[in-house]
């Protein structure tokens, strides 16, 4: 059985829980998406972006120094970092944009936590000439100084959200608050396999090109498949477009990092799927941080991108069917991850990607011999360099 | 019995009157506040109250209602303390009370308990603006049992293969949203609300109840040429920020809500 179903739904979880304005839009883009996905014309011109813009197909490259710590693992890492803009995001905000262009939309609104969508939401809009406005939380603001100034430079409007936890959160409640206003002339670019449908579905569909190239490529370096992937998951963009594509290939294990900021048993963190219950958040039921009352708790995590209390709907479906498993990495295990990395490979890592690299210990202490792992390396970590100083 | 929204709506359609629906958030300042409220809208004409559950992530709200759900989470309101006022409202009144929150309090609370508790306390409805029909067939089903009615919307934008839809899941009245955007915006009534009110009343007999940018006497007067009632929110909502550490909160407050809505009491 292949999810979501008709009406957006991955099991119990996903669907549609938004205002009735925003009912018809997504009805229209649900129409436009199913139509793009069949069109030749469409997927040439989504593939010639990725390729020739982005700089697609990304390396799949033996870290051979990093393997050297490990007892039982030898690790691949899929460099989406290498990507233009330095993140995954540009798959997905590439396909959105070709989207909203074939939907008439003037402009562009995207909410940002780390500030690696809003850029990737600034590039794309820049690259198709269309007005762009960003939301990001004051919080973010400060702690992501230099995504903020790639934003303006590319002639993006940031709008500084001041209301709740002043970060994701609170970012994409206001992007939803504009697009309710402006429906009729914006297209709001989701940036995460989160949301109302059929955003879970279109931003999976965008970010699959990882997984898709990965197996290949595997297959071809190693003659069969992986043993484990390991994807750091805050909404989960990266991790669903690394899995996706192994779905059906049950013998590989499928490990989603939550950040666990200071600890799952503080309070103080971000693991919606190891420490949340079922909600709804931002157009959709999925694991949620939540009161005993049913309201939504403020996230933390040292990773502005992974710092939201909800996560996509297909990832609780995952967890749900028993697909993936969720573990969760510390704020201090990140930092580990990220400066072993660094050491090892020369390649400094985003903080949120740093949590599915902070957890290789813990892997490679319950692993098999000669077991094989894909990370993905989902984005680097230029942006982070403030926030790392202060910390190590 | 039957329930108080659909009694209120026969009898003003008997006197040739259009109902005047005041929302404000329960807890804000605080609920005795609230009730104090109730009492002083239901003399001064007020047909049925909606009374605001606050959640923390208000998304079609606006930021007079966004504050007012904080000002009433940080002091400590819950829903079952809401119930609470609720029954202490029917001491002395049978006023029309809905709940007006969003989905995920309902949902974590359990749709079953939370229709069963809201009725048993006294309340009439429900209305959850980021639960469309499509999501809601639990809490219909739930409602249903107990004549408990379920307030959906349409909207500037809904199309008229939805309308249908929107009508069926519909009891009580039906909440039209006047424009597209969250509570309490100050850019003025669309143009062709008239006329946009009039092609809903055409889809069904069913009370229409227009919201959001409704803040004036004269707004209020316009749109109850053609709909069935009026809703008012965040200009109740603005006054309570404004006097809130005022003792005459309540008789300030009540006093503004006559003058809204003394045009459709003449």
């Amino acid at each position: 059985m292949s999810v979501p179903d008709k009406s957006g739904h991955f099991g119990e979880f996903g669907g549609k829980y938004v205002p009735e304005t925003l009912m018809s839009v997504l009805e229209e883009l649900e129409t436009t998406f199913t139509k793009a996905r069949k069109d030749k014309k469409f997927k040439d011109e989504f593939a010639y972006y990725l390729k020739e813009y982005a700089g697609r197909p990304t390396n799949l490259y033996l870290a051979k120094r990093l393997t050297s710590q490990f007892k039982n693992l030898k690790i691949y890492l899929k460099r989406e970092d290498l990507l233009h803009t330095g993140a995954h995001k540009i798959n997905n905000t590439l396909g959105q944009i070709i989207l909203a262009k074939r939907m008439g939309k003037k402009r562009i609104i995207a909410e940002t936590g780390a500030g690696q969508h809003g850029v990737a939401t600034a590039t794309a809009a820049a690259l198709f000439g269309l007005q762009c406005e960003i939301y990001m939380g004051a919080e973010d603001i400060n702690r992501q100084s230099l995504n903020v100034f790639r934003m303006k430079l590319m002639g993006a409007k940031v709008i500084p959200v001041t209301s709740g936890s002043k970060t994701l959160k609170d970012a994409m409640n206001e992007a939803i608050r504009d697009w309710v206003t402006n429906v009729r002339n914006t297209f709001y670019i989701i940036g995460s396999v989160a949301g109302p449908h059929p955003y879970p579905l279109m931003v999976r569909e965008f970010q699959s090109v990882i997984g898709r190239e990965a197996r290949r490529q595997f297959r071809a370096k190693e003659k069969r498949l992986p043993s484990y992937l390991v994807a750091c998951v805050g909404g989960g963009s990266n991790a669903m477009g690394l899995f996706h594509a192994f779905f059906n290939d049950t013998q590989v294990k499928i490990i989603g990092v939550e950040a666990a900021g200071h600890g799952l048993q503080s309070g103080e963190h971000s693991a919606a799927i190891c420490a949340g219950q079922t909600g709804v958040l931002h157009g959709s039921k999925s694991q949620l941080l939540q009161t005993s009352e049913g309201q939504v708790k403020i996230a933390h995590s040292i990773a502005a991108g992974l710092d939201y209390p909800g996560v996509g709907p297909e990832h609780s479906y995952y967890k749900k069917i028993g697909r993936a498993d969720y573990v969760g990495v510390t704020d201090k295990e990140a930092i580990i991850g990220l400066k072993l990395l660094s050491q090892t490979e020369g390649i400094i890592p985003a903080l949120e990607t740093s949590h599915a690299i902070g957890y290789l210990s813990r892997l490679d202490s319950k692993a098999k011999k000669n077991s094989t792992v894909i990370v993905c390396l989902s984005g680097r970590g230029d942006k982070d360099v403030n926030t790392m100083k202060e910390l190590i | 019995m039957q329930n108080r929204i659909d009694k209120k709506f026969a009898e003003l359609k008997k006197k040739g009157q259009k109902a005047f629906i005041a929302f404000v958030t329960a807890g804000d300042p605080d609920l005795e506040t609230t009730v104090d409220l109730v009492r002083g809208f239901e003399k001064a004409g007020v047909d049925i109250v909606e009374l605001g559950v606050p959640f923390s992530d208000p998304l079609a709200d606006g930021p007079i209602i966004q504050a007012a759900s904080q000002r009433a989470l940080s002091n400590g309101t819950t829903i079952p303390k809401i119930f609470a006022a609720v029954r202490a409202i029917r001491q002395f009144s049978e006023i029309p009370l809905a709940l007006m929150t969003y989905y995920n309090p309902v949902f974590h609370y359990g749709e079953s308990n939370f229709v069963k508790d809201a009725k048993a306390a006294g309340v009439d409805g429900i209305i959850v603006p980021d639960l469309p029909p499509e999501e809601a067939k639990t809490l219909i089903a739930m409602s249903r049992k107990s004549d408990f009615a379920t307030v959906f919307f349409l909207s500037p934008t809904t199309t008229d293969r939805r309308i249908k839809k929107i009508v069926n899941a519909s009891t009580g009245f039906i909440y039209y949203v006047s424009l597209t955007g969250v509570t309490g915006t100050q850019q003025g009534l669309p143009k062709d609300i008239i006329e946009r009110i009039k092609k809903v009343k055409r889809a069904t007999n069913m009370p229409i109840c227009v919201g959001f940018g409704v803040s004036t006497a004269q707004d209020v007067q316009l749109i109850s040429r053609v709909a069935d009632g009026v809703i008012v929110g965040s200009a109740i909502i603005n006054e309570i920020q404004k006097h809130k550490d005022s003792a005459a909160l309540t008789p300030l407050i009540v006093k503004f809500v006559q003058q809204l809505s003394s045009n459709l009491k003449e």
